[in-house]
């Protein structure tokens, strides 16, 4: 727990050089920032939040601005959610390196780092097509987590691997 | 104790140990002599692809040990043709027998039938992934015909889509063999199950060539180059001849190689080869009636 540290430094006017940074996205009151996703990969991330184009969210999607650690990174705001450990986890499916905050009232009160789980239950497919778990079977596809970075998946079906474009695959 | 047979993954050296040597204490049974193991006991076959040795060795295994069989029968015109899913059938079949042996052309399929199943699940085979009855016979007819200590072996043929030799491969590194794999370029065992081997510090070696390993191995496992793998007829014609067996291919190998195949075999082995010292494909599927025995009894019980 960070208790009463200020949202997102990267963004706000930083007072010591000449021309400020431009602010591209407000502060949020309520919700969660999800900082330093790996460039191009936060509509990915609002898939596997199951945010799509139709469901009322308040969304900032900030998209490919520099980085020192990342090069380029993504940022994703969403206003008043705050993410289970559960979805937090499953975005490290494809940003290893993200930082999750949850803020209330303007302030971070809780930054967690995201850490894949063991197995991954639902979410990303098999990349098998003649898998048994790619079939109008009553299951749920499993992947077995063998390697966190990169990341190698491992379905419990067939076990085939699954480490490139894991993106492509989700459910 | 195990629950289930899916994969040879799951077994240990000292599991598969067990196995084989259960198998040897099962064998005259296999041979005839009388048991009543498995009296009362009922055995369901359910192949959703052909079969003729997998499911007739495991109908005899069960049988001459006193059990009975029921069979899926052909797919068409069964509740599989009218849609009902394999988790829905592994239940109702589960609530009819002791266990049952599956193939399925999909692969995890025996994986997901273990889970809906009431009874243990043994997997006969699916689609391109495991097939492990057949890995435990072969480690069984090596170890009654060559040698499991100190082995060296050379994998012949169709080594990339072939599902026999990926999981016997994986068991022999268990053992420590020295393993030769032999194979047209195009037909080469896929990168991550040799890199599985060699990081369990097996010795692993390629070549194309069956005449340069032929004389310094104790075990040729042949395996079938099929046609369709090819789309020049004339380059399928080039391949098959190189690793083809005759008496005269075999003139200086040593004394106490033997020759395995899975079976069925086209043009591999030639029909003179049958009647030299070497031949051991039929002994080979005849083992597979012991160890299917064997693995009957670990999962069902019942004493000797």
């Amino acid at each position: 727990m960070f208790k009463n540290e200020k949202q997102s430094g990267e963004e706000r006017h930083d007072e010591k050089k000449e021309k400020p940074r431009e602010l591209r996205v407000k502060p949020i009151n309520n919700g969660t920032v999800i900082d330093h996703i790996a460039g191009g990969q936060a509509l990915n991330v609002l898939k596997i939040l199951g945010i799509s184009g139709t469901s009322d969210a308040t969304l900032s999607v900030v998209m490919n601005v520099e980085s020192g650690k990342l090069g380029k990174k993504d940022i994703v705001k969403v206003e008043d959610r705050e993410l289970l450990e559960e979805e937090v986890n499953r975005i490290a499916l494809i940003a290893p390196a993200a930082s999750i905050n949850i803020i209330r009232d303007y302030e971070v009160i809780e930054k967690r780092h995201v850490d894949l789980p063991d197995e991954i239950v639902g979410v990303v497919r098999c990349n098998n097509p003649n898998c048994i778990s790619n079939t109008q079977e009553p299951i749920k596809s499993r992947m077995l987590v063998k390697a966190k970075n990169p990341v190698l998946l491992r379905c419990l079906y067939c076990e085939q691997p699954l480490t490139d474009r894991i993106a492509d695959y989700l459910i | 104790m195990k629950r289930h047979v899916l994969s040879m993954r799951e077994f240990s050296r000292e599991e598969i140990d067990s196995v084989l040597d259960l198998a040897a204490s099962l064998e005259p049974y296999a041979r005839g002599e009388k048991s009543d193991i498995m009296a009362g006991k009922i055995l369901a076959l359910l192949f959703f692809e052909p079969s003729t040795r997998t499911r007739m060795s495991f109908e005899t295994a069960m049988k001459r040990l006193g059990g009975s069989v029921i069979n899926l029968g052909p797919a068409e015109g069964s509740s599989i043709s009218k849609g009902e899913s394999l988790a829905d059938t592994v239940r109702v079949i589960g609530g009819y027998a002791d266990a049952m042996v599956i193939r399925h052309p999909k692969e995890g399929a025996a994986r997901l039938a273990s889970q809906f199943s009431p009874v243990p699940v043994i997997n006969a085979g699916d689609g391109a992934g495991h097939h492990p009855t057949q890995t435990l016979l072969d480690l069984y007819t090596i170890k009654k015909e060559s040698r499991l200590e100190g082995l060296k072996i050379a994998l012949v043929g169709d080594l990339k889509y072939g599902r026999t030799v990926h999981s016997l491969a994986y068991a022999l590194s268990l053992y420590k063999a020295d393993i030769t794999l032999v194979s047209p370029p195009s037909l080469r065992m896929p990168d991550p199950i040799k890199a599985d081997l060699s990081g369990k510090g097996t010795a692993v070696r390629e070549t194309c060539d069956l005449g340069e390993v032929v004389k310094d191995v104790d075990v040729l496992y042949m395996t079938r180059i099929q046609r369709e793998r090819f789309p020049d007829p004339v380059e399928y014609k080039k391949v098959a001849r190189s690793y083809r067996i005759t008496p005269e291919f075999l003139a200086g190998c040593r004394e106490n190689l033997i020759i395995m195949h899975p079976l069925p075999r086209v043009d591999e082995i030639a029909s003179s080869v049958d009647a030299t010292v070497h031949a051991r494909y039929f002994q080979q599927s005849f083992y597979g009636v012991p160890v299917r025995m064997a693995l009957l009894k670990m999962l069902l019980g019942g004493g000797v």
